[in-house]
């Protein structure tokens, strides 16, 4: 039989009721520093915006908060640019011409049928909170997509990181600035990069002590990748500022900031009860003897971020060779339409992601990047032009780290598939392709469907070995060479899970044309 | 040093014949572009089905598979030992309903049909129905059962079938892209060029499911296999509610159909895994792999006519492949009359995993010029249904 197909053709456009009629409908997903920036930029060229954030409120992960139903005086010392926060988001919160829509997941994004038909995508969207009764659905078609959905930290594995009192340090750092309450009371941070640094010091401000922070970057490596043009870091007088409140912060606590160490094993039965910190060298391999045990009640770790890149991947927007979105001067991705902005096209910062999304918003309403309103951004921008790069230098995962794994470490959480089987099967099936080794491990396809350890299985099994230069950084090695070089870990057609109820349900076609009813703000 | 046979893929049609002519003492190489059993392969829900084929030459062929499946999975169990990961082969059987009344009549006559062919085929009541699949819709209107459906993992099979051809002596090589074909004064074809360099064959085997039209035109011939886009659902874990292969009787007018439009059919199943599969679409749109919500949408509505309660289950991935279709439903097993030296072995659209052993000794027997197994002539690429085709695609 022939399907009926509801979801295609002309279908709704949003259009808040305070958008002049026929303004260019732009849809900007991610309420974050750069979704926030590229919005309020849409609005101020007349567009009509919808805002979508997952959470149930904005601001993102750099401005996580507490409700505004339990307002803290905090909020201003806990965050960097908190004002610049607060005025985004008022400004839209007034604005009728902006619908907010928090608890709104988008779980696909569908690419046109030919190019140069009106809209670029059909993005579909849940409301409602997840584990809550039916959610409802809802199908954009805008004018321009702008994409600001940002970055998840990354944690390389080790034994005893499925330790309860491990946390990834993204999540504690949720944790610290969304419900200010301490993790424990001796805390070990422990990873690479910069983000250790606010870490350290929201998980500080809860009152835990902080026993250290331990980067695997060495000394050396670090100053290569600094210093070359300090200038430009100091010059960049806000993410200068912002390094100096941390640094600030870590003195007043006295917490040891050390190089060319990390955790390479927790222990504890039921909770991590202590660490082993080792010496790396600059390769990340663990030095024998260096070992040194550290009793403590939480471990913070983060070795850097991966970009959430499953929904540009589906609007068909080109990678660079380093695995990020590819954008052009405004922000335009290769899918005409489709604009980028923040920590998927590259790790900035906040600064970075707040210019990005102004000249992404603009020019996604029509703008052009040389429009003289944004000067300021692109010099910005400018500014922070190869801070990811120099990030990586200094920081990017090496390839010694996996000196450090035990064949019984977990590598895959969901599925509980531990290291040893990944090397039995590689050598098996002699190393055969990653689609294959996740179908025969099961690494990879549980309920994260690989967040956390899709990079990590691509470097146990592919990357490490066609890579010539081995002091490279892992990261960046290529998957395989060959056309199973496009198969990675980050293609997710269904973006978030959905009941199969919801799917078989379609969208609210009675809701889709006009105001929703949604709140704006926070619930 | 040359080899008896290339053969071109590495998916598990590639991989069988690759044992099978190693085991049977021949030198073998198989060239694969991508990794292995990263193509079709990769893409099914691993089906060893006789419940969906109609008496004729293609149900003999899965009847004769099934018999080998069990000895096979024994075979490499052993041979590959505890450290390479199980096939998770069961022989769960089928259970094929129909959930309207104008389905039911013909779903009968079906399975009587197939009775006529040997198959065991079982109408049984509701009662029974639902003492097989107590989850299942009772709104059904017919139902039969068909033990003899059976599932296989299929990226696992193919690894172990290549694995165990590796240990009889054959050659893998993956990211080898074949480019064309090396030939003697006469014609004949006596190898391949390939990305990496040129690989002396006795013969050439063509397995490559639904690119192998493209390696064919690359050789100079032609071979009308088309690709047939399939999307399939996968739930999360969740304890064991679907015990068998249960499936839309529908699912046999969208097999046996050639018309390109969409056409979907319900198909669910539990994985050793603890997820469930929702299958199946299939859809004539080209190597086009872009996600097609209404189609995957269809698929979720039409497995909840099965199984009401999966409609709280969730969704966490979605998978689409293409099957490699001939245009007369039939794969292509044998020589090509048009270029000496060259073979074939495709076209088996969603039955390939299951049909891919009996595909294996048929080839091989062929190559030996021994007996083979069944008669191969409704497979031979000059039968008459593939005439008007070869002509069209020349």
């Amino acid at each position: 039989m022939t399907a009926a197909t509801p979801a295609r053709g002309p279908g709704p456009v949003p259009t808040p009721a305070g958008a002049a009629a026929g303004a260019r409908s732009v849809l900007v997903v991610g309420a974050g520093p750069a979704g926030l920036a590229a919005a309020r930029a849409a609005r101020e060229r007349g567009a009509s915006v919808v805002l979508l954030d997952a959470s149930d409120a904005t601001g993102g992960q750099y401005w996580r908060h507490l409700p505004d139903s339990r307002p803290s005086a905090n909020e201003r010392v806990l965050h960097h640019g908190w004002s610049t926060y607060r005025s985004l988001h008022e400004e839209l919160e007034r604005d009728p011409g902006c619908e907010t829509v928090l608890g709104a997941q988008v779980w696909a994004i569908e690419r046109a049928d030919a190019p140069g038909t009106a809209a670029p995508v059909a993005v579909h969207v849940l409301v409602g909170p997840p584990d809550g009764s039916r959610r409802v659905g809802r199908t954009f078609r805008p004018d321009a997509l702008v994409l600001a959905i940002g970055a998840h930290d990354r944690t390389l594995p080790f034994p005893g990181w499925d330790l309860p009192g491990v946390f990834t340090a993204g999540a504690a750092q949720a944790f610290a600035k969304g419900e200010r309450v301490a993790l424990g009371e001796r805390v070990v941070v422990a990873g690479a990069g910069p983000f250790l640094l606010p870490v350290a010091a929201s998980v500080a401000a809860t009152g835990a002590k902080v026993l250290g922070v331990y980067e695997a970057g060495r000394v050396k490596g670090l100053v290569r990748g600094w210093l070359p043009k300090p200038w430009q870091l100091i010059g960049a007088a806000k993410k200068g500022g912002e390094l100096a409140g941390y640094v600030g912060t870590h003195l007043r606590h006295r917490i040891p900031y050390v190089t060319g160490r990390a955790v390479i094993a927790a222990h504890g039965t039921d909770r991590v009860e202590a660490v082993t910190i080792a010496s790396v060298d600059a390769d990340w391999a663990p030095i024998p003897g260096t070992e040194r045990r550290v009793e403590t009640d939480s471990v913070c770790v983060s070795h850097g971020f991966t970009p959430r890149l499953e929904l540009p991947i589906a609007a068909g927007c080109d990678l660079t060779a380093d695995r990020f979105v590819r954008v052009d001067e405004g922000q335009q991705t290769s899918v005409p339409g489709v604009y980028a902005a923040g920590e998927i096209t590259g790790i900035g910062g906040v600064d970075a992601a707040l210019a990005e999304g102004e000249i992404a918003g603009h020019v996604a309403s029509g703008g052009s990047a040389r429009d003289t309103d944004l000067a300021e951004a692109i010099g910005a921008r400018r500014t922070f032009t190869g801070f990811a790069a120099r990030i990586e230098a200094a920081h990017g995962i090496r390839r010694g780290w996996t000196g450090w794994l035990e064949d019984d470490t977990i590598v895959c959480r969901c599925e509980e598939v531990p290291y040893g089987r990944l090397r039995e099967t590689r050598e098996a099936t002699c190393g055969s392709g990653l689609r294959s080794m996740k179908l025969t491990t099961r690494a990879g396809l549980g309920i994260c469907q690989g967040r956390v350890c899709g990079r990590t299985v691509e470097e146990l099994l592919g990357g490490a070995a066609s890579d010539p230069a081995a002091s490279a950084p892992a990261a960046s090695a290529p998957a395989a060479s060959g056309p199973a070089a496009s198969v990675t870990t980050d293609r997710r057609p269904i973006a978030s899970p959905l009941r199969i109820g919801e799917l078989a349900a379609g969208p609210d076609l009675t809701r889709s044309s006009t105001t929703s009813n949604v709140q704006k703000g926070h619930p | 040093m040359a080899s008896d046979v290339v053969i071109v893929g590495a998916g598990i049609v590639g991989a069988a014949c690759a044992r099978a002519l190693a085991v049977s003492g021949l030198r073998v190489t198989v060239l694969e572009r991508g990794a292995a059993a990263s193509g079709t392969s990769a893409k099914g829900e691993g089906n060893l089905l006789v419940s969906d084929k109609g008496p004729g030459a293609e149900l003999d062929l899965a009847v004769y598979a099934a018999s080998l499946w069990p000895a096979l999975v024994a075979e490499l169990a052993d041979e590959l030992g505890p450290a390479f990961p199980e096939l998770e082969y069961e022989r769960k059987g089928g259970l094929v309903v129909a959930t309207t009344e104008a389905g039911s009549a013909p779903l009968l006559a079906f399975a009587a049909s197939q009775r006529t062919a040997g198959i065991d085929a079982r109408p049984v009541a509701l009662g029974t129905a639902l003492e097989l699949e107590p989850w299942l819709n009772p709104a059904i209107t017919a139902a039969v059962h068909y033990p003899d459906d059976a599932q296989v993992q299929p990226v696992i099979a193919t690894e172990a079938l290549l694995a165990s051809a590796r240990n009889h002596g054959a050659i893998v090589r993956t990211g080898v892209e074949v480019t064309g074909a090396t030939r003697d004064a006469t014609g004949r074809i006596v190898g391949v060029t390939t990305t990496d360099g040129d690989v002396a064959a006795g013969a050439v085997l063509i397995a490559a499911g639904p690119w192998s039209g493209e390696v064919a035109r690359a050789f100079g011939v032609s071979l009308p296999v088309r690709p047939r886009r399939g999307m399939v659902l996968v739930t999360t874990r969740m304890p064991h509610r679907v015990f068998h292969k249960v499936y839309d009787g529908d699912y046999f007018g969208a097999t046996q159909s050639s018309d390109a439009a969409l056409q979907t059919s319900s198909v669910v199943e539990s994985t050793a895994a603890g997820t469930v599969l929702l299958g199946s679409s299939r859809e004539q749109v080209g190597f086009d792999d872009r996600l097609r919500v209404d189609v995957i949408r269809e698929v979720a509505a039409k497995a909840l006519r099965l199984f009401p309660f999966l409609a709280d289950a969730s969704i966490m991935r979605t998978y689409g492949g293409f099957r490699p279709f001939m245009p007369d439903h039939l794969p292509v097993i044998g020589e090509d009359h048009r270029a000496a030296g060259l073979w074939h072995a495709s076209g088996h659209e969603g039955a390939g995993i299951g049909l891919s052993l009996a595909t294996a000794e048929m080839l091989v027997a062929r190559m030996r010029g021994e007996a083979a197994p069944l008669d191969a002539a409704p497979f031979g690429l000059d039968r008459p249904t593939l005439a008007p085709h070869l002509e069209e695609a020349a």
